[in-house]
Parts: structure tokens; sequence; C-alpha cells
């Protein structure tokens, strides 16, 4: 098993005859074995990543490799789920699983399938297109998992699920992360929805990368801090600052003790990625992984 | 065994909170020396966390002596935590201290604010502390 699972190298990719540039100069490097956040605005690119990671598209400029070789050599083992979930409609579901079984006999593991199913309280002789959305995303994952794969790419897999559902596939998600040691990534712009589930982030904004690292390391290496107006807030570098009457609250990247007289407090990940969203012009920060991975 | 519960908006650290949560039951006794703790995969299973995360918890209490891994087999309570007794003479000088705060006319929240800033100064910001 390699210990790279995704390692992207000033990756870009423009579509149609303006060139309108979806992704540009995007470099990081995803240890195996990570359940990654990614996520961003509208628009961000987030979806042209993935499918450059499943081989999908090709980069225009730059290059991406996947567990240490070309992303269409490596689609044997990895699983992609487009926002969209194109399913056969007129299959069953217990077609569509034969039909991954087939498509992949060296990988296919039957059991995890049938239990998202079976979870999900779905008849195996449905067809696809008498399904709600929400149960189409879990065919879809049930077939994506299947596979067994070493990364699992999905594209806004939540979207369409209710609480419940959320829950359970995204705890099926996590023992199949447990037991394999899968990579995943999964895109989302509803930041919440992937707190405490994903141990490493990237943020995509206009195409490129914004932060990208660890998470707990990118938070550690962020503070909120609320203290006077006029205040000073050199040397730190300043992602976002904003004054209300005599107070100053800011994200800042600490260059050294923040000073006294000042509340300082830890971001979640949602005031991070809010902070840099508000801040298109912050500096983006791309933590060395390395150590972690060796760690 | 114990069950975790994870807040997920209650801004401390999702490892942080396992952490605190172990410990709390070793004070109470609901673990006790020997007790296994769930694996990783039963705690994502139930609520849907990340395992490194569960793993990074477990690998914090282990350094801090509280369990042991056992390859193979799972992770083991090493020790239970007794509760800070409550008769310590630290404890009767915060007495004195608060009922002085008190007869000086500050309010809850005033004392609050006061002991959490000497907490700050003093003690490493908390990370695994509970």
């Amino acid at each position: 098993m390699t210990d790279t699972a995704i390692e992207a190298a000033a990756l870009g990719r423009s579509f149609g005859r303006r060139r309108r540039q979806a992704l540009e100069g995007c470099s990081f490097r995803l240890p195996a074995g990570r359940v990654c956040a990614l996520t961003g605005p509208n628009g961000a690119g987030k979806s042209t990543l993935l499918a450059l990671a499943a081989g999908l598209l090709r980069p225009t400029e730059g290059s991406i490799a996947v567990l240490g070789r070309t992303p269409a050599a490596a689609r044997e083992r990895l699983a992609y789920v487009a926002q969209n979930k194109p399913l056969h409609p007129q299959l069953t579901i217990a077609g569509t699983l034969r039909l991954g079984r087939d498509l992949n006999p060296r990988r296919w593991d039957a059991r995890v399938p049938e239990r998202i199913i079976a979870e999900g309280d779905l008849d195996p002789g449905a067809r696809i297109r008498s399904l709600s959305g929400g149960q189409r995303t879990r065919v879809a994952l049930a077939l994506a998992l299947g596979k067994r794969p070493e990364l699992l790419l999905l594209d806004e897999p939540m979207a369409d699920l209710d609480p419940l559902a959320r829950h359970q596939l995204m705890a099926t998600l996590m023992a199949d992360a447990a037991d394999h040691g899968t990579t995943v990534v999964m895109s989302s712009h509803v930041v919440a929805e992937l707190e405490g589930s994903c141990d490493h982030l990237l943020l995509l904004g206009g195409g490129r990368v914004r932060l990208a690292g660890p998470l707990d390391d990118l938070l550690a290496a962020h503070t909120l801090v609320t203290g006077r107006s006029g205040d000073t807030l050199e040397p730190h570098t300043v992602v976002e600052s904003r004054t209300t009457g005599r107070q100053l609250t800011a994200l800042v990247r600490p260059a050294g003790p923040l000073g006294e007289g000042r509340r300082t407090d830890r971001p979640s990940l949602e005031e991070l990625v809010l902070a840099h969203l508000r801040s298109p012009e912050a500096p983006p920060l791309v933590l060395d992984t390395e150590q972690e991975a060796a760690a | 065994m114990v069950e975790y519960r994870i807040d997920r908006r209650s801004g401390v650290a999702t490892y942080v909170q396992i952490v605190q949560q172990t410990k709390q039951a070793l004070r109470l006794g609901l673990l006790e020396e020997g007790d296994k703790l769930p694996t990783a995969r039963e705690v994502v299973e139930a609520t849907a966390i990340n395992p490194n995360t569960v793993l990074k918890a477990y690998r914090e209490l282990e350094r801090e002596g509280l369990v042991e891994a056992r390859r193979g087999l799972g992770t083991f309570v090493r020790r239970s935590l007794g509760t800070a007794p409550a008769d310590s003479p630290l404890r009767a000088e915060l007495e004195a201290w608060a009922a002085r705060a008190r007869a000086a006319g500050l309010e809850r929240d005033d004392v609050d604010a006061l002991f959490t800033s000497v907490l700050d100064a003093h003690f490493a910001q908390s990370k695994g502390d509970a």
C-alpha cells in the first residue's frame, strides 16, 4: 500500500474555448488513510478536482497522482460517486449490485452493500427509477463500498439524505475506514456536516488551494483574537479582522505570543472556513503532512 | 464499557471529548482497572466520527498512563482515577477565597472570569486536560 493517496503538483484544468480556469496551480498531498473534507463555495473547483482524481478528466496543466500512479492506472483501486449518482434506472437494486460484482470480479465483497441496503429498509427487487434521491445515494454508496476501494471519492454524498440516513451512512463510511484504512475524500459546501468525521481539510476557492493539511494542525495554526480596536496585530498573519465599536475580532495565524489583555480562542472548523471564504485575499496555508504520516 | 457522546457544536475537539469522557468514567468508577475500552470501529459505528480521532484519544490516554493497548486484543484500563479529595487544603484555600470574593461584591460571572483568566495564565490551553 502506498502512503500517499493523492498528490497534486501545480494541477490545473480549464474548460471550453475560452479556457475558463476551473482549477489553477493546485499543489497538495493527501496521505493514505485520511478522511478528507473537500470544501469551498459553489464553483470553487471541488467537482473538477474529484473528477481529475477519478481519471474522468485530464489535467490541462500540472499533474495528479493517485495511490502512486496515474488516475487511469489506479482506477481499479478507487471508487467515485458523482454528485448526480448515475445508476441505471431500469435495473433493480439487486441487479445493480450484480453488475458491480461482475465489473469488479477480483475485489467485490457482497456483505458490505447488502448490509447498507438492508439498513435502509430497501427492497432488493425495487427498480432504481422508483427510488427517492436519498435511496439512490444509498445504492450508489453500497456499490462504491462493495468494490473495497482503497480510495473513495464522494461528490456531495450527503446532500439529499435525511439526518438519520446521513448518520447511518457516515457511520458506515467511518467503520469501513476503521476496518480497511480506506482513504475517503468527500466534498460538501456544508462544513458542519463534515466536522467530527474528517481529519484532513482541503479548502478550495476560485480554483485554488486556500487551506490544505491535517485538520487539527490547521486549526492549531489559527487563533481567534478578541481585543480592543486599534490594537496592532503585527507581526501575525491576519486572515480576517473586523471592528465592532471598540471591539476587534480577528482570525490570525500567530507568529509568536499574542500578548496580554486579549481573549484568544481556538476556532471551530466552521469559523476557520468562513473566515477564509470572506477573505479571498488571505494567503493560502498548505501544511506539510510528511511528519504526520511518518508518526 | 463506556459509550461516548460527541457534541459537535461544543467547540471542544472531538478527541478531547473522548479523553474527558473516559476520565470522567474513571472518576465515577464506571470504568475500572482491566476494563476494555470500545474498539475504534465500535465507537465510529455509534457516533460516525473519524476512527483516527478515536485512536488519537486512546494514544493520549495511553501517554498519560491510564490505558494500555494490547496488540490484537484492544485497549484496557490500567489504573482508575481517584476523585480530587474534597477535604484537601487547596480546596479550603479556594473556599476562603471564594467567600472573600463574594464579600467583596463579586458576582458569580465575575468570579468565573477571574478564575478562568488565572487558570489560563497558569495552565496550558486545555488540550487533553479534563
